[in-house]
C-alpha cells in the first residue's frame, strides 16, 4: 500500500545534477551582497562595528588604564589594544548569529533552500561580508588606538601576519555564529555578542592571568582567546612567538572545522521555526 | 492533462513519536488551483515542506513534473517556488533589490535581470514603490512583492503556504485576483489555507486534511454535497424560549435529536431533507405554545459543514501549524 522510500541514496541527488562553479560563486557574491546591506544600514551594526569597539578601548586606556598599569606612563596601552582588538572582532562578528536567526524566523531561509542555489551560501554569504566588515572596523580601532598613544613595532611582516590570523579569527568567529543562529531565537541570539564579550575579559587580553586568582589560572591559560590575543600583541609589538601562534591557530582552525561542518549539516535539516 | 503534475502517494511524516502524515495521496493536475484545507495542526505545513524539498517524509512518495522530491530535488527546486506563511521579503531591502536579488539567485542571464524585475514590479503594481525600503510597505505589498519574488524564475508550480493569513479583506480579495490571474496564464497552484471560503473562491479541487490523511476531496460542490441536509435556524428572544422549545414544545419534531443548541445566539438549529414542512410544525408548536420566536431561517450547507463533518472539530483560527511545531521543540 505504502511504499517505503530509502532513508539514504548511494549517490548525491545533486551530483546528477551539473553544479557550476561559476553559478556557487554567483549565489555566494549575491548573498555577501545582502549582507552587505544589511551591515551598512542597520544603525544597530554600525555602532557595534565602529562606535563600541572605539570607546571600549577609550574605556580601558583612558579610564581604567591608569588603575591597572598603577602608572600613567602610557605602556599599558601597548598591552591592551591587542585584546580590544580580538574582543571587537569578535563581537562583530557575532551580529550574524542575529542576522541568521532572523531569516531562520522570517522563512527566509526556507525559502533559499528551495531555490536550485549552492546550499550553504547564504551562510557564505554572511561570513565574508563579515571579513570585510571586520577589516574595517579593525583599521578603524588601530587608527584610533594609535591616536590615544598606541606605538606598535610590527613590520610589514608582522602587520601581514596580523591580518592572516584577524582573517582566521575572523571565519572561525563568524561560523560559530551563524551556526548558533540557526538553532537560537532572535532574543537569544543576541546574547552570542556576550560570549565575545566576556571570554577575551578571562584572558591575559586585559590584565596579565597572574594578577587573577588562582582558581582562574587553569581556565585563564588555556581558553583559545588567551594564545590569539598573545600572538596578535606578539606580531604587533614585534616579539612573535612560534609556539603561541601554532596554538591559537590550532584553536581557530578546530572550531572553524567544526563550526562549518555543524552549520552546513544544520543548514540543511532546519526549517523555519 | 492526462498526467498529474504533482503526485503524492502515501506520505508518512512523524515528529517524534507524533505522527503528522499519515498516508497523504494528492493528485494535482496541470494549470489547475488546488487547495489543501484544513483546521490548524492538520499537516499542511508538513506536506509544503515535503513537496518544496525542505523536509524528508518518513514513508511514501512525492514527484513534480516527474523528478521525486528526494532523490532529485534540483529538478524539483527548478520547477516550483514557495511562498511561506510570513512575507519572506527583506526589510532592509528596497523592492527592486529583493527583486534584483532573487533574480540573481535564480541565475537569470545578468542583462535579463533589471528587466525581470522591472517587469514584476510593474505587474503587482508597486512600481512606485521600487526604490522604497520594503520595511515602510503594508501587509499587502509585502504578500504581492513575496509573489513577484516567487515568480522570477517563471515557476511551473506556486506553492502557497496559508498565503492571505494575516490580511485585512482587502488586500485578501486582491491577492486572490492575482493568483486566479496567475493561474489563468498557466502556473499551477498549490495552496495550503484554513480559511474554507478561501478555497471555496479559489480552488479548482479541494483536498480536506484532518488528522493527517486526506478525509475528502473534490470541488466545492461536490464536497457541499457530502452534507446533503439543510437546516432550519430558530432563533429566540431569551434563554427561556429556548430552553422551553427544545425540553417541551418542539419535542418530537423530526431531527431536534441532532438539533445543535447555541446559548450565546439564542438559536436552535435542526437538521431536515424538508425544510418547509418543519418551518410549519414550529410554527404551529409555538402558536400553541404561545412560545415568541424571533425568527426562522433555512440554512444552505457550507464548507464549514463539510469541514466539521469531516473533522470532527471547529476551524479556529486561534494558533497557526507554527505554533505547533513550536510547541513540539
Amino acid at each position: 500500500m505504502t511504499t517505503t522510500l530509502p532513508v539514504a541514496t548511494t549517490a548525491s541527488p545533486r551530483a546528477a545534477a551539473p553544479l557550476k562553479h561559476r553559478s556557487a560563486v554567483r549565489d555566494v557574491v549575491t548573498m555577501t551582497r545582502r549582507e552587505t546591506r544589511r551591515s551598512l544600514r542597520s544603525v544597530d551594526g554600525l555602532i557595534t562595528a565602529f562606535a563600541l569597539p572605539v570607546l571600549i578601548m577609550i574605556v580601558f586606556v583612558v579610564i581604567f588604564g591608569g588603575a591597572i598599569s598603577g602608572s600613567t606612563d602610557g605602556d599599558y596601552i601597548d598591552y591592551v589594544v591587542p585584546g580590544v582588538l580580538v574582543m571587537c572582532l569578535g563581537m562583530n562578528s557575532a551580529s550574524a548569529a542575529i542576522g541568521v536567526s532572523q531569516d531562520m524566523t522570517t522563512g527566509t531561509i526556507d525559502r533559499f533552500k528551495t531555490l536550485p542555489i549552492f546550499g550553504p551560501s547564504a551562510l557564505w554569504g554572511h561570513v565574508i561580508a563579515s571579513v570585510v566588515r571586520n577589516l574595517a572596523s579593525a583599521v578603524v580601532v588601530v587608527l584610533a588606538a594609535v591616536a590615544l598613544g598606541f606605538r606598535p613595532d610590527a613590520g610589514i611582516a608582522g602587520w601581514l601576519g596580523f591580518l592572516g590570523l584577524a582573517v582566521l579569527a575572523v571565519l572561525t568567529f563568524t561560523w560559530i555564529s551563524a551556526t548558533l543562529g540557526l538553532v537560537m531565537s532572535v532574543e537569544a541570539a543576541q546574547s552570542v555578542t556576550m560570549i565575545f564579550l566576556f571570554l577575551p575579559y578571562l584572558s591575559s587580553g586585559f590584565v596579565p592571568v597572574e594578577t587573577m586568582p588562582t582558581w582562574l589560572h587553569g581556565f585563564s591559560e588555556n581558553q583559545p582567546f588567551t594564545p590569539v590575543i598573545e600572538s596578535v600583541r606578539g606580531l604587533l609589538m614585534d616579539t612573535p612567538d612560534a609556539g603561541t601562534l601554532l596554538a591559537a591557530c590550532a584553536w581557530l582552525a578546530g572550531f572553524l572545522a567544526a563550526s562549518i561542518l555543524a552549520g552546513s549539516v544544520t543548514y540543511r535539516r532546519r526549517t523555519a521555526r | 492533462m492526462n498526467d498529474p503534475l504533482i503526485e503524492v502517494r502515501g506520505l508518512h511524516k512523524s515528529y517524534g513519536r507524533h505522527p503528522v502524515l499519515r498516508g497523504v495521496d494528492l493528485d494535482v493536475r496541470r494549470g489547475e488551483i488546488f487547495a489543501l484545507l484544513g483546521p490548524n495542526g492538520a499537516g499542511k505545513t508538513t506536506c509544503v515542506n515535503i513537496l518544496t524539498t525542505l523536509v524528508r517524509p518518513d514513508g511514501g512518495t512525492a514527484a513534480i513534473a516527474g523528478a521525486d522530491v528526494v532523490r532529485q530535488p534540483g529538478a524539483v527546486r527548478r520547477s516550483i517556488a514557495l511562498t511561506g506563511q510570513y512575507a519572506s521579503v527583506d526589510e532592509f531591502q528596497t523592492g527592486e533589490e529583493n527583486l534584483v536579488m532573487m533574480a540573481d539567485l535564480a541565475h537569470l542571464p545578468r542583462r535579463a535581470v533589471r528587466r525581470r524585475a522591472a517587469e514584476l514590479l510593474e505587474r503587482f503594481d508597486l512600481a512606485d514603490a521600487a526604490r522604497r525600503r520594503v520595511s515602510t510597505y503594508s501587509g499587502g505589498m509585502r504578500r504581492r512583492l513575496d509573489l513577484a519574488i516567487s515568480l522570477v524564475a517563471d515557476p511551473e508550480v506556486l506553492v502557497l503556504d496559508e498565503p492571505t493569513t494575516g490580511l485585512d479583506p482587502a488586500s485578501r480579495t486582491q491577492l486572490w485576483e492575482v493568483v486566479r490571474s496567475l493561474a489563468a496564464d498557466g502556473t499551477t497552484i498549490l495552496l495550503t489555507t484554513q480559511y474554507l471560503e478561501e478555497a471555496d473562491q479559489l480552488a479548482d479541487t479541494i483536498a480536506v486534511l484532518a488528522d493527517g490523511r486526506i478525509a475528502a476531496r473534490g470541488t466545492a460542490s461536490e464536497l457541499k454535497a457530502l452534507v446533503d441536509d439543510d437546516r432550519v435556524r430558530v432563533t429566540f428572544d431569551d434563554t427561556d424560549g429556548l430552553t422551553t422549545a427544545r425540553e417541551r414544545s418542539f419535542a418530537g419534531i423530526a431531527g431536534l435529536t441532532e438539533a445543535e443548541s447555541d446559548d450565546k445566539q439564542l438559536t436552535l438549529t435542526l437538521p431536515t431533507s424538508t425544510p418547509v414542512h418543519t418551518i410549519r410544525e414550529i410554527l404551529a408548536r409555538a402558536e400553541r405554545d404561545g412560545l415568541d420566536i424571533a425568527a426562522v431561517s433555512v440554512v444552505k450547507p457550507t464548507l464549514d459543514d463539510v469541514f466539521l463533518a469531516l473533522t470532527h472539530r471547529p476551524a479556529s483560527p486561534a494558533t497557526s501549524d507554527r505554533d505547533r511545531q513550536e510547541a513540539r521543540r
